[in-house]
């Protein structure tokens, strides 16, 4: 997830002057179109050999129905989060009510668990065997009636628990950064609150809640392990299931066609709603949206609204976590420690840390690179390598692999003996290549917002004084950029140790990560042996929210202040 | 004889290069470069001779930004050549980055390098000096600029008026051959302009650097520059001595652009200037002809008295405090603006007689162009 980048969206550059058209270096403009290269070869691999098969026939059987669920489960988790987020959003801007002060980013929260570890808490709470269901019987006996849990409106609801704030924050951060006095206007014009909220300040967020709609819909395109818990078959489960049982490229690469087809339109969607409009409003004095109080029961019921989100997203399961994780201490306390977690924790961190540093690393070459010259041609190439953020993971390794074995027969073509060897086994190196893929985006957004800050004249005074480009990374650009460098390390390190088909589909044997333990565990019910480490990854994941609190409580009291 | 234009004149005048005289520090000949189809330098003809100062001049979109940056390597031109201390650093299939370039560049925002102290940002264009060396040549600098006692501290420590001086000193440290300043002043105080201007001028001079200041403040332009280089749509309209381009502009944009001007139209007989207020000059030389023109007057040459008889009267008063500007409507309809003394306030409508003030030659334009030398007779 790129909490702390997301919120840069929208955010139009400032015009500054730069390096012009044809002073540029070829070795920086050259370096950054292989990096397009190297990120783009997974995904064009997968496209041109998923649309050169024209036989339909390697599409596997249910398709229609899987695309079904997709759709079903996009638009269901989308709506959910709309409700969910715009309404808490719109009560902690328009009311003040016990708590609020507290829960306007504690709500934030839900972010830090991942929708794989709330599902199987919810999974072991309502399922037939759960706590609730057993209650119920008891109660009012065997016959009693309740919801499927495994299905798809189970999977929405976690899902739009955990993703819900995506929403809330840019909405908030919407409604915050509107010019008071439109809410003014609106006002001295005879809008009610509710209709200026309606009519004017709802409409103005819409590019923002578009851009958050967005950020779920990919999430839930590219969600792996709770849409299984659940029994829910989507397109991008269909490829790791269909490469996995057939070891079949050709029907693998169809499938992640259609996958990407529907990553394309979630962008194209966002695009499309957010139109033309380009609601770009700067501060200006007025009195805008004004906090009205809520006494009684009507405040206490905002708070309990609000308690109710957290609760279940956040507060419940990792309470429900750590009780496993004590209860499976105390009954079995030599189980606990595991000596294969530690080991699991070892890869998972070892392969965040190569892979944040390689992505940071190609972040900071080509946004150096950018400033060494280079067209629009290369800018373009640039921006080439965040598309990789929007392929479900499943639809990066299929790619990685078709990447590997074009260069396997490549070799042998040429000569070596069993190519690289890579495909058969299965690497950490084709993890890593992977993760780059994927994580190279939140990366490079992270350096190049803070590369937008640092004013071009500063390179150019570099330059005027003597400076060679690698003079100029090491001892102007660098030195700046730090604190970017430091975001984007912290934000692929995370989605890294959270990441879960790259690793299952491209391991080699024996080589197991957090993520994947918690997956196989909860797989297998063992509930309580996959608490500890699912704490783990809620724990790393909480890190980014971090970053998000200091957001958030920016943007209150901007608003929030008299 | 030809109608010989002032532009003309200018750019022509401009282009020595007889062997025996010191080498010019900056040439640009024919330089040349368009953006898509947008020309934003025309086949631009500049020399600036060793230790001068050149201001650059014209409304926002005119090429005096991308003549700075041609010359600092900062963008490639399609055509021309560009010369540094005799050295080509940019022509055909020739071409020297910025970093190889004698070129210092002061910005606007000073680009003060926020991480390094002052001492040191001075230091950064010394890296292949000795230690020694750097540390005198950083102490000198900074002397120059009367900071010597700031050299530890960081950027963001300093006035704006101290950066400007950090970011003068660090170009300088590297004994560039042209100093580059891009609006150098606009992102300082009113109040402190006049003050670090004057600072600026001052060390440029007394260290002999040849320098170009690209500014869009015409009084700064005319008050600071040895030349001033006028530029419009891409093309150096007049490049000459501050006189020169305010008494005898060479287009009729630079008449208009460099202080107030109006234009009426007039016409030459018997070598004398008449137009709608009477007789304005002679014109010797011009006995032969029989031509029209428009004549440029500005506010300063037009002096106006009371005459309830004259058809002529005032529209509009502004005080500017120590003077006040009458605009005057002709009988023709057509206006003229005076500077008058901050006593003289004449009521609006006020029938006032116009006339031009005694000893003006005041500049004449056939079309856009200033005209130095009558056209030739009509046939």
């Amino acid at each position: 997830m790129t909490q702390p980048v997301v919120l840069d969206r929208g955010t139009k550059q400032p015009a500054r002057p730069r390096l012009g058209t044809g002073s540029g270096r070829p070795a920086w403009s050259l370096l950054i179109l292989v990096i397009a290269i190297l990120v783009a070869t997974p995904v064009l691999a997968v496209v041109v050999d998923g649309l050169t098969q024209a036989d339909a026939t390697n599409l596997p059987r249910g398709i229609g129905a899987m695309v079904l669920t997709t759709l079903v489960l996009m638009i269901g988790v989308g709506v959910g989060t709309l409700v969910i987020g715009c309404g808490l959003a719109w009560l902690v801007t328009a009311y003040r009510f016990p708590l609020r002060d507290i829960l306007v980013w504690l709500l934030v929260l839900p972010l830090a668990m991942p929708a794989y570890i709330l599902g199987f808490v919810f999974l072991s709470t309502f399922d037939v065997a759960g706590p609730v269901q057993t209650g119920l019987r008891s109660v009012f006996g065997a016959e009693v009636w309740f919801p499927e849990v495994r299905s798809l409106p189970g999977a929405i609801v976690v899902m739009s628990l955990t993703l819900y704030p995506y929403v809330y924050l840019l909405t908030r951060a919407a409604l915050a950064e509107q010019a008071p006095e439109t809410y003014d206007a609106a006002r001295t014009l005879g809008a009610g609150r509710s209709r200026a909220f309606r009519r004017v300040l709802l409409p103005l967020a819409r590019p923002s809640l578009a851009a958050g709609l967005a950020l779920v819909m990919m999430e839930t395109l590219t969600d792996f392990a709770t849409v299984q818990y659940f029994n829910v078959q989507t397109v991008s489960v269909g490829v790791y299931l269909v490469w996995k049982g057939t070891f079949n490229f050709h029907s693998a690469t169809q499938l992640s066609v259609l996958v990407l087809m529907f990553a394309v339109a979630v962008l194209a969607g966002e695009r499309l709603m957010r139109g033309r409009a380009r609601y770009h409003q700067k501060g200006g004095r007025g009195q805008g949206l004004q906090q009205e109080r809520l006494t009684g029961w009507r405040g206490w019921g905002a708070t309990s609204l609000c308690v109710a989100a957290l609760g279940a997203g956040f507060v419940v399961p990792v309470a429900q976590l750590l009780i496993w994780a004590i209860g499976d201490a105390i009954s079995d306390p030599a189980g606990v420690w595991d000596p294969r977690f530690a080991d699991y924790l070892a890869n998972s961190l070892v392969v965040a840390l190569i892979a944040a540093a390689a992505c940071v690393m190609l972040s900071l070459l080509m946004g150096h690179g950018l400033r060494m010259g280079g067209g629009r041609f290369v800018r373009a190439a640039a921006q080439l390598t965040t598309f990789g953020y929007a392929v479900p993971g499943a639809v990066v390794g299929i790619g990685v692999l078709l990447a590997f074995a074009s260069l396997d027969s490549a070799l042998r073509a040429i000569g070596v003996e069993g190519g690289t060897g890579l495909l058969v086994t299965g690497s950490v190196l084709g993890i890593l290549y992977a993760y780059v893929v994927r994580f190279l985006a939140p990366a490079y957004q992270a350096v190049d917002a803070s590369f937008s800050k640092v004013s071009p004249t500063m390179t150019l005074s570099a330059m005027s004084l003597g400076a060679k480009p690698i003079r100029i990374l090491r001892r102007v650009h660098l030195p700046l950029v730090r604190p970017g460098v430091a975001v984007a390390l912290v934000l692929v390190m995370i989605d890294a140790v959270k990441e879960l088909p790259i690793v299952l589909m491209l391991r080699p044997i024996g080589f197991t990560t957090v993520s994947v333990w918690v997956y196989q565990l909860a797989n297998e019910n063992f509930w309580q042996r996959a608490a500890l480490p699912a704490l783990v990854i809620v724990a790393v994941a909480v890190v980014p929210v971090f970053f998000l609190f200091r957001q958030v409580q920016l943007v209150d009291t901007h608003r929030t202040v008299d | 004889m030809d109608v010989m234009t002032g532009a003309a004149a200018a750019a022509s005048g401009g282009l020595a290069g007889s062997p025996g005289e010191p080498i010019p520090a900056l040439v640009l000949e024919g330089v040349s470069k368009s953006y898509g189809g947008v020309v934003a330098a025309d086949s631009l003809r500049l020399e600036a001779a060793l230790g001068e100062l050149l201001t650059l001049i014209g409304p926002s979109g005119c090429g005096k930004s991308t003549t700075l940056r041609l010359v600092a390597g900062l963008e490639r031109p399609d055509e021309g050549t560009i010369r540094i201390a005799g050295e080509v650093v940019s022509g055909h299939r020739q071409w020297q980055p910025p970093e190889r370039r004698r070129v210092g560049l002061v910005f606007q925002d000073h680009a003060l390098f926020p991480h390094l102290s002052v001492g040191n940002n001075v230091a950064f264009g010394l890296d292949k000096h000795s230690r020694a060396d750097r540390t005198a040549r950083v102490g000198e600098v900074l002397d120059m600029v009367r900071l010597s006692h700031l050299a530890a501290r960081f950027p963001h420590e300093l006035s704006g008026g101290e950066q400007q001086r950090v970011a003068l000193a660090r170009a300088l440290a590297p004994k560039p051959a042209v100093v580059l300043l891009d609006e150098p002043f606009s992102g300082l105080d009113e109040n402190l302009r006049a003050q670090v201007r004057a600072d600026t001028v001052a060390v440029l001079r007394e260290t002999g650097t040849t320098a170009m200041l690209v500014t869009h403040d015409q009084t700064e332009a005319l008050s600071v520059g040895d030349r001033v280089v006028v530029m419009r749509n891409g093309v150096i309209e007049q490049a000459d001595t501050p006189q020169q381009v305010f008494e005898s502009p060479a287009t009729r944009f630079v008449a208009s652009f460099m202080g107030d001007a109006d234009f009426l139209p007039a016409h030459v007989r018997d070598a004398l200037l008449t137009c709608e207020i009477g007789v304005v000059s002679t014109v010797p030389g011009w006995g032969h002809c029989d031509v029209d023109v428009d004549v440029v007057l500005r506010p300063h040459e037009v002096a106006i008295a009371v005459d309830p008889s004259s058809p002529a009267r005032v529209v509009a008063v502004e005080y500017h405090g120590a003077f006040v500007l009458h605009t005057v409507m002709l009988g023709s309809g057509q206006t003229l603006r005076s500077w008058q003394p901050h006593s003289v306030r004449h009521p609006i409508d006020t029938r006032v007689a116009v006339t031009v003030v005694p000893g003006i030659t005041p500049t004449l334009l056939v079309g856009d162009e200033a005209v130095t030398s009558p056209p030739p007779p009509r046939p």
